[in-house]
């Protein structure tokens, strides 16, 4: 799966399953204060990549996603190790 | 009205029985989980089938994790997606505070407390998906008001309630209430082993005169599991006859 499709799919997780609106979803935009994405819903969000992506993401990890992109960085990682 | 998966824990007998065949007749699908009483949980998914219902029987000790990941998976794969729990398992191991041995203790806590952090983490995330779950705790008086003999059992049961709060502030956005329901003296083999002397000491302190049954508690999970209650959340029902008002 090339970046492309990471982005695209993860684009389509935050809508269907967060409800995010699709107009506001870009690769700078923070979870929390662009997207308005509370500490559930970003649990929300982990499980979600880890049930359509086949990936596994520790807590340690998890803290470090800021932005969609880092998301994107993350799930780009360990689909290639 | 819309048929959900629910599981009662420690369902085979008793309170957990009554409920279970309460959600049974309701038109859900019923989990009815026990640890060692196989043939109790064979009656009473009998009892559910021959009031035109669907259930099944789930083994699992709901104080261990691994049996509750287990028994969650039994669960998915017979109805799918558990949508409404009720946190009934309970076993009571009494003594004075001053003779309780450690292992009472830890055994209450485990069984009663322990478990219903097991059960609704595994129950959540399918709910969250969802967007829509029920989950029920069954506390007791003795955790609102305490019981002399009882201080592990009451502690677990405070435990409860302030588990139910918690978790109901946390997923209240997503179509997910949380609630427990505390009853008073219930006609169960738990009360049973009271002395008759404890039963005849209680009851001028009962406003309605007399025990409570198991069907009575089950009325009160039934309305709660409904998609009626829907704004009913973080709640202590407490059914007991007017025995703590």
């Amino acid at each position: 799966m090339d970046r492309a499709e990471v982005e695209a799919k993860m684009t389509d997780l935050l809508v269907d399953e967060l409800g995010i609106d699709r107009g506001k979803i870009a690769m700078s935009a923070s979870f929390e204060e662009d997207l308005e994405v509370d500490s559930l819903g970003v649990v929300e969000l982990l499980m979600a990549l880890e049930d359509n992506f086949g990936v596994s993401i520790p807590d340690e990890e998890a803290e470090q996603i800021g932005t969609v992109g880092q998301a994107v960085d993350l799930v780009m990682q360990k689909l290639g190790g | 009205m819309a048929g959900r998966v629910a599981l009662v824990t420690g369902g085979s007998r008793g309170i957990g029985r009554a409920i279970a065949e309460k959600l049974g007749a309701d038109g859900h699908r019923v989990a009815v989980n026990y640890r060692s009483r196989r043939d109790a949980a064979d009656e009473a998914v009998a009892a559910i089938v021959a009031g035109g219902g669907e259930a099944v029987a789930v083994e699992g000790d709901v104080g261990d994790a691994a049996a509750v990941a287990a028994m969650f998976g039994a669960v998915e794969e017979a109805f799918g997606p558990v949508e409404i729990l009720v946190n009934n398992a309970g076993i009571t191991a009494d003594d004075l505070l001053l003779r309780m041995k450690p292992e009472d203790w830890d055994a209450v806590i485990r069984t009663n407390l322990s478990s219903a952090f097991l059960t609704t983490k595994a129950a959540l995330r399918g709910m969250l998906k969802a967007r829509w779950g029920r989950i029920i705790s069954i506390a007791s008086v003795a955790g609102i008001a305490g019981n002399p003999g009882q201080a592990n059992y009451a502690a677990a049961k405070a435990g409860l309630i302030g588990f139910t709060k918690s978790v109901a502030k946390e997923v209240g956005s997503r179509g997910i209430t949380v609630n427990a329901v505390a009853p008073g003296f219930i006609e169960t083999d738990m009360t049973d082993a009271l002395g008759g002397e404890v039963r005849e000491a209680v009851l001028p302190s009962i406003a309605v005169g007399r025990f409570g049954t198991p069907v009575e508690i089950a009325s009160a999970v039934g309305y709660l599991a409904s998609d009626e209650a829907s704004y009913v959340t973080g709640q202590v029902l407490v059914v007991d006859g007017g025995l703590s008002f």
